[in-house]
């Protein structure tokens, strides 16, 4: 019980520092942000939308280490496991994408210009709403979990290409990216130490915030189905 | 791949000679594709990467509509079991793939001609490039297609659904192809086309490991 | 006389999280007409699938082996016949088409003479060359009969065999499965009293519930 609240106090001062912070040219005092060229307060979004990004990537990841471990075990709590992971991931792939449009729209001028990483988790999106629809097509328990296992696979498989082909045929607007031309990723060069602390403390609640909500949702499907077994038999 | 795999390919060709449950519905799409292109294009006049990207589109969508028929007619009319009783499940993978790959050169070979002769600004200009995109294109389009045909085959909605779980897995490819095809018809060189060239090529040779790899579990419920 | 064996070995099976059979075990190594019996939906289909090899188990395995040597299970199906009321053969093709693609199919050399004989046998030597689909369902369950049996295996599962059948086709099934009963292994799933009645020994499904 204590570290809910710890969570909720670590989460609601993250996102009072984040958003309530000022942006000064010069930072002195411990609770300023220094100024970035060329992003200005629209930074500020790095508290929220990059560990929104990195959430989608751990469920995303979660999601097809458990259908590999079904595929090896057959054992069906896997594929609840990985079905939880993918819902969530779902949602914070939405959450990612629309808060990235929302800062390209002040930062780039238009909410999407097909940028590798915009095209990429599009392409996420195309396959976990694939993936959904698939499983939502099976009847039978034991087949859904093989079916979308498998397919799970194959579009891990294709991850690589999607790292190594976009880049290469559209060039990079985003902070970071490997033509970005001020040099390195964001986190490492241009934000001073209070900035960098409240964004890790951030990833940090938002990564404990998932697994929670994970253990929970797959908890809860665990024991939706159980309840559904006693209904049928009376 | 071996005389069995061959055999197999063999009943599906004569199977598809009688009973034309591909082959009809894949002409028809590739002339309501084509037709489709020119009735919304009118008279004006597209550049040529336009038709570069059109040309890959034409190819995504009558894959779609017919590639799926070979796991598809054989779970439809229940013959699946009497294969699994004669045959291993690489033998039947391998037998579908021959018989896909094969489609899809006719299928891409008759786009490819009738594109060139509708479409003024398509012109190739590095062909030897054109060629070698378009065969490891078709073996990439033709084995990803055919995995995916295996996992709807078993599945409900399987029309709908078949496009619908092949885009995600194709979209590199294409995206790949579309850019080689922008090359040769700029008439680039090889030289500065081997870096999506390598990429074709090494996207046949994974998703061919991962089919053969994943086929198995499909195949045997 | 083969020296057939097909053993269970601590088989379970269950579909999601509904458990079919559990903790299974028997051993058939002698010729002869064995048995599968249970109600409706007690799992007979999915025994003799797993059996087969079609279907994998969820825990425990099936053994086949030919002269104490294990046989590996992409040749399996060199050495099992199956009928069953789920099998359908290529309508767009004739029995005798049909008959010629499996054994290409299966990599093994197409035996003419058993063909014919059993193609006489179960009087549809006239009709080999007409398409599947001009057939009537007793025929093709007797075409089902020889593509069980066109390659000579060593283990026959019947699947319901006398499903749908007249008592003149029960009869033949009967007789063909005492004649191979005596050099061959025959594995009837059942529920009728008269299929079981030929069995040397029965294996009772609902006595492996829990």
């Amino acid at each position: 019980m204590i570290w809910k609240i710890f969570l909720f106090l670590l989460l609601a001062f993250v996102s009072i520092a984040g958003i309530g912070f000022p942006i000064v040219e010069k930072p002195s005092a411990w609770y300023e942000f220094p100024l970035i060229p060329g992003l200005e307060e629209n930074a500020k979004i790095i508290f929220f939308h990059v560990p929104t990004a990195w959430l989608t990537v751990i469920a995303f990841f979660m999601s097809t280490i458990y259908s590999f471990k079904y595929l090896r075990k057959k054992n069906l709590d896997d594929d609840v496991k990985s079905y939880a992971a993918a819902q969530l991931g779902m949602i914070f792939c939405i959450l990612a994408t629309v808060t990235g449009a929302v800062w390209a729209k002040f930062a780039w001028g238009s909410y999407w210009s097909w940028d590798p990483r915009q095209t990429s988790i599009f392409a996420l999106l195309l396959i976990y709403g694939a993936w959904f629809a698939l499983r939502s097509s099976i009847e039978s328990e034991e087949k859904r979990a093989t079916l979308s296992s498998v397919y799970s696979m194959i579009a891990f498989v294709t991850v690589p290409f999607f790292i190594f082909v976009m880049p290469r045929i559209m060039s990079g607007l985003h902070p970071g990216s490997a033509d970005d031309s001020n040099a390195g990723p964001v986190v490492d060069f241009k934000m001073n130490g209070n900035m960098q602390l409240i964004f890790f403390l951030s990833l940090i609640g938002f990564t404990i915030l998932y697994f929670w909500m994970w253990n929970v949702g797959y908890r809860s499907i665990l024991v939706r189905e159980k309840l559904n077994k006693q209904l049928i038999r009376g | 791949m071996n005389s069995k795999s061959y055999s197999l390919f063999l009943k599906d060709f004569k199977s598809e000679l009688r009973t034309r449950y591909a082959i009809n519905a894949l002409a028809m799409f590739i002339i309501v594709a084509i037709s489709v292109i020119l009735f919304s294009v009118g008279n004006e006049k597209i550049s040529a990467s336009l038709t570069g990207g059109l040309f890959w589109v034409v190819i995504f969508f009558t894959a779609m509509s017919g590639l799926s028929r070979a796991f598809v007619s054989e779970e439809e009319r229940g013959t699946a079991l009497t294969l699994q009783l004669i045959a291993a499940p690489s033998t039947v993978f391998s037998g579908k793939l021959i018989f896909n790959i094969i489609l899809v050169f006719a299928m891409n070979t008759v786009i490819a001609v009738l594109y060139s002769a509708m479409f003024e600004a398509f012109v190739i200009q590095n062909f030897a490039l054109f060629l070698t995109s378009f065969v490891f294109g078709n073996i990439g389009l033709a084995v990803s297609s055919t995995i995916i045909a295996a996992i709807i085959a078993k599945a409900g909605a399987k029309g709908t659904l078949y496009p619908v779980l092949s885009f995600p897995i194709l979209l590199p490819l294409i995206l790949t192809s579309v850019q080689l095809t922008l090359f040769a018809i700029d008439g680039i060189s090889f030289e500065r086309a081997k870096f999506e060239l390598a990429i074709v090529v090494s996207y046949d040779v994974i998703m061919l490991t991962a089919s053969y790899m994943l086929f198995d579990f499909i195949w045997k419920e | 006389m083969t020296n057939y064996s097909v053993e269970a070995l601590e088989l379970n099976k269950s579909f999601g999280r509904r458990l079919i059979f559990n903790d299974l075990q028997f051993r058939f190594d002698k010729s002869g007409v064995y048995g599968i019996s249970g109600p409706n939906g007690s799992g007979k289909s999915t025994l003799v699938k797993i059996i087969a090899g079609i279907l994998g188990a969820s825990k425990g395995k099936i053994v086949h082996k030919m002269n104490d040597q294990e046989i590996a299970e992409e040749r399996l199906h060199d050495h099992i016949g199956f009928v069953s009321p789920y099998l359908v053969l290529y309508e767009e093709f004739s029995t005798y088409e049909n008959l010629k693609l499996f054994a290409e199919i299966r990599g093994v050399k197409f035996n003419k003479e058993r063909v014919d004989y059993l193609l006489n046998k179960f009087l549809l030597y006239k009709r080999k060359d007409d398409l599947l689909k001009t057939y009537s369902s007793g025929m093709k369950q007797r075409v089902k009969f020889i593509f069980a049996l066109m390659h000579s295996p060593q283990l026959i599962i019947l699947d319901e065999p006398t499903s749908n059948l007249d008592d003149e086709g029960k009869n033949s099934v009967y007789e063909l499965v005492r004649e191979e009963g005596q050099k061959n292994i025959v594995l009837i799933a059942s529920n009728e009293k008269n299929d079981l009645e030929l069995c040397n020994d029965i294996v009772y499904l609902e006595k492996y519930k829990n």
